[in-house]
């Protein structure tokens, strides 16, 4: 792997970066070895769980199954991307409020997923808010709590979910 | 330096603080941790680095049982860019200290189960081990393997001690065989509980260091840092000053990192020790799911005899599990177990017999609830059983038997505090009109490929170590004040999710009278904080609570008469006391000891006596689907009415059920662990398979609050309490639904498709 490394350029929550790295290195370690961006976690390593999730050209991927060559050129939006100037986005301020985060690992993942899914839509039912977060697992909180906060964050943000989320489609 | 109480017996207060108005302790602040969460900026084990740090991987053994006749290396692999750690290279005692020391840290010449660790390995590149590790050869002379409770019994094969048996208890209250001949029913029947995955979602993992001069020091995501620091003292045979644990923030936990990282940290320590480098061993998921600990699987059986009114006279109970190849937890498993085995019953003639026996495989651990989900699965499933057998109502017949005020449990323990047990099943029944529902799904049925039913389950779990458990920890809390003007809380209780740093911190805030963002948690670092015992058993908020409550009234107390503080004062006064206190006496630090609550007696031989100091109650109502073309059954609503004392934070407590329900869920309809040759073959989130955001029902959650006199503001246990009724209730509500009664969880579609295919009409209930 060591003899093809290649630069790789793509946008990370804003910012240009170029990268000499092997092709094939998931963007997972790439963001978490290379980047230093550990707030993207891995919990199975086999796109189950949804903790690696980021978004990538307005789209939710488990970064776990993303070989970084396939990021050239792209715009990438991790959990360190989410909050603006050190003011909590929304959702997370409604996670914060409301207990939708317990122990915090599946948080980045499941925040990513929620934006994803206010991104596309603003007024999600609660068949919709299932399904959209049904890709990340959480063991602690039994969801409630998180469809809750979503519920929260929909209601108070829509437009500025809409401004923060440029990537999306 | 240890104050207990120089100024007046400040423990146990006439006025009980438990009726006092709150300012923070009932109020829903947000959790202590949480932005750092939710900016992804919290630091979880395998997000820290050291420098020049290694990483670490494990050689594990592929055959259940047997001698290892030779260890091979492949010559595709460099070795000597490796170091390679054997049992030869433990410098102590090759054994995890827990209770007993049957456990190796690396396998001497033997293997009890498929995932022993034999060979440790580390490198500088993380991505250099896999192969390493599948280029070790090892060959054994295999030894008969036992897999199964039966198999276990039977004695054939002796793979643990003398007998196979880890433990064994005798429960008797009055006298069981003399009441058979003149009851009117007697009932029987047999319940079985599969193994069950944390699944938290970070795996296990560690950071070592090792250094001649300091010893060693670990990093990891672990609950109960000092189990892991008094391994780590016998396998490396050092003294107490030279271990030193630190909890990295931590992704869940449920029991599941209790004692499985004292062999991570010992293993990692090792490697740190041989190589001269930082060590990082992170599990990834197949191989935390096949190596680390699971629920106890269980078989228990009833037998029951009842008066003509549905009155119980005798309960006879006895309680298997499968405890693995070592003993770990399992005799304090069993314990809860058999403490929980006769429900929230009263009934005056008792016998319980349980053991727990040795078979091939992993040991089973810790898991919340710890042996009560298995043993509420057991009597209330067997409840409504009883209830068809005799023709009652379910509902009636736990009525008829309910605990109440000052009668006395299966130890003779006399329901000193309040039981409401009556109060929580009316709201229950209320809240998810429950006889409405039911006589509609009656009616509906018939004519519905999708048979609804409604069902119950009532009962209670112990709050704190069972018995003399408490008394033993010994446990040390408390605060001290920082010069820079933070309040903070001194212990070894860990954050998991659960909330430890929030209530913690509201409860010392509320004692001293100052805010809660002027109080903050010490680091969870051996090296700093006091031994407040595990963080485990539902004892965080009740016991720890209580010392810090008693702490921080202590430090107010202590400021007032050496400090000069008055008896009201502004946050500035406060913290203008602690610096003059501070200049004349060196520092400021209060800590309290574990003080039992008085008139609390158990005597560990007879298994008689005050089994828990607190009782956290509840009732848990399911409505459930069962879909006759596909035989999935669905959870569609669920309710859960709970008496846990005070609830100190209401968020986080609502969490706390909900997240214990779809646990419960899980564990009743979802999660199987799969084991071939006493392997977890099933060992990836791709096929063992949790509840995801589609499956959890909508959740009711009802708090009732009585305050415990002697738990923090009045809070009784939490945590475990709603993973004991999910699956009882939903079965129950299965029957209800379809009139079979399934004895056996998990219950996946194809168990329910092998019973209710082969049934063309349902019309006489049966029992499967």
């Amino acid at each position: 792997m060591n003899d093809c490394w290649r630069t790789i350029r793509f946008n990370v929550n804003g910012e240009s970066r170029s990268l000499n790295v092997p092709p094939m290195k998931r963007l997972l370690d790439v963001l978490r070895e290379d980047l230093r961006l550990t707030g993207t976690k891995e919990g199975c390593g086999e796109g189950e769980c949804g903790s690696c999730s980021v978004r990538m050209n307005g789209e939710l991927v488990n970064s776990c199954l993303v070989p970084v060559l396939q990021a050239e050129g792209a715009c990438v939006q991790t959990v360190e991307g989410l909050a603006i100037n050190g003011e909590l986005h929304p959702l997370q301020e409604a996670f914060l409020a409301r207990g939708g985060a317990q122990c915090g690992i599946c948080t980045p993942g499941m925040l990513m997923a929620a934006t994803q899914l206010l991104a596309q839509n603003p007024h999600p039912s609660m068949a919709e808010i299932r399904e959209g977060l049904a890709g990340n697992l959480c063991r602690c909180t039994g969801f409630i709590r998180i469809f809750d906060s979503v519920i929260a964050a929909a209601a108070k943000s829509t437009a500025v979910d809409e401004k923060q989320a440029p990537h999306a489609r | 330096m240890i104050c207990l109480n120089p100024y007046g017996d400040l423990s146990f207060p006439k006025t009980m603080s438990t009726h006092a108005k709150t300012r923070i302790v009932g109020a829903s602040v947000p959790r202590k941790e949480g932005v750092d969460k939710l900016l992804g900026r919290a630091r979880y084990v395998d997000d820290i680095e050291r420098e020049g740090m290694w990483h670490g991987a494990t050689v594990r053994g592929t055959i259940p049982r047997g001698f290892i006749r030779s260890i091979g290396f492949g010559r595709n692999i460099d070795w000597t860019e490796f170091t390679i750690v054997t049992v030869a290279d433990v410098p102590g005692k090759n054994q995890i200290q827990l209770i007993v020391a049957d456990q190796p840290c690396l396998a001497d010449g033997k293997v009890n189960h498929c995932d022993e660790a034999i060979l440790l390995l580390a490198h500088p590149d993380k991505h250099k081990l896999r192969e390493a590790v599948a280029s070790v050869q090892i060959e054994y002379d295999p030894l008969p393997p036992i897999f199964s409770i039966e198999e276990s019994e039977r004695k054939d094969t002796i793979i643990w001690g003398a007998d196979n048996l880890l433990k064994s208890f005798l429960l008797e209250k009055g006298d069981v065989e003399t009441t058979w001949a003149h009851a009117a029913h007697i009932v029987e029947g047999e319940y079985r509980t599969g193994a069950q995955e944390h699944l938290y979602i970070e795996n296990n993992g560690v950071i070592a260091e090792w250094n001649a001069a300091t010893g060693v020091t670990v990093w990891g995501s672990l609950q109960c840092p000092f189990y892991v620091h008094k391994s780590l003292l016998s396998v490396f045979d050092l003294p107490e000053d030279k271990v030193r644990v630190i909890q990295t923030e931590t992704g869940g936990a449920f029991g599941g990192k209790e004692d499985y990282p004292s062999i991570l940290a010992a293993h990692a320590a090792l490697l740190a020790m041989k190589s001269g480098h930082a060590v990082k061993m992170v599990y990834d998921r197949m191989e935390d799911l096949a190596a680390t600990t699971k629920r106890h699987p269980s078989r228990i059986r009833h037998r029951t005899a009842l008066d003509k009114n549905g009155k119980l006279l005798a309960m006879d109970v006895e309680v298997a599990t499968d405890g693995g190849a070592y003993s770990t937890l399992s005799s304090t498993v069993l314990s809860r177990a058999t403490l929980h085995s006769t429900g929230p019953y009263v009934c005056p003639n008792v016998r319980i017999r349980s053991a727990s026996w040795a078979t091939n495989t992993v040991p089973y651990g810790a898991f919340r609830g710890f042996g009560a989900p298995q043993a509420v699965f057991a009597i209330e499933r067997h409840m409504d059983e009883i209830a068809a057998a005799i023709g009652i109502d379910p509902i009636e017949l736990r009525r008829r038997n309910f605990l109440r005020d000052s009668d006395t449990t299966a130890t003779e323990q006399v329901m000193r505090e309040p039981v409401i047990l009556d109060q929580l099943l009316d709201r229950a029944l209320a809240e998810s009109d429950y006889y409405a529902r039911r006589a509609r799904f009656t009616r509906e049925n018939p004519s519905n490929p999708v048979k609804r039913g409604m069902g119950i389950a009532a009962f209670y779990h112990g709050s704190g170590f069972t018995g003399s458990g408490e008394r033993y920890l010994d446990s040390l809390a408390g605060v001290d004040v920082t010069t820079d003007g933070k309040v903070r809380v001194l212990v070894s209780s860990t954050e998991f999710g659960q909330g430890t740093n929030t209530i913690l911190t509201q409860i010392a805030a509320e004692a001293i009278g100052i805010p809660y963002e002027d109080v903050i948690m010490a680091p969870p670092d051996t090296g700093i904080v006091p031994n407040s015992g595990p963080t485990v058993a539902s004892r965080t908020s009740t016991v720890v609570g209580r010392l810090i409550e008693r702490a921080g009234l202590q430090l107010v107390s202590m400021l007032q008469e050496l400090a000069g503080l008055g008896l009201h004062f502004s946050l500035e006064e406060f913290f203008a006391a602690c610096d003059r206190y501070r200049a004349a006496n060196g520092k400021i630090e209060s800590l309290c000891r574990y003080e039992a609550p008085p008139g609390i007696f158990w005597d560990d031989q007879k298994y008689r006596g005050e089994a828990y100091p607190a009782f956290a109650w509840s009732i848990q109502v399911a409505q459930v689907a069962v879909d006759t073309v596909t035989y999935s059954a669905e959870v569609e609503e669920f309710w859960a009415v709970q008496e846990v004392g005070r609830v100190l934070n209401p968020v986080l407590a609502g969490g706390q059920i909900e997240g214990g329900i779809a646990q419960g869920i899980g564990y009743a309809l979802y999660e199987k662990v799969l084991l071939q040759n006493g392997h977890m073959a099933n060992n990836q989130m791709t096929n063992y398979i949790m509840p995801t955001a589609e499956d959890i029902p909508p959740i009711h959650v009802f708090f009732e609050e009585i305050p415990f006199r002697y738990g923090g503001y009045g809070a009784k246990g939490i945590g475990e309490l709603p993973h004991d009724g999910p699956a009882p209730a939903i079965l129950n509500a299965i029957r209800d639904a379809t009139g079979v009664g399934f004895h056996a969880i998990p219950l996946l579609p194809e168990d329910l498709f092998a019973v209710l295919a082969a049934q063309d009409t349902i019309t006489e209930p049966t029992i499967v």
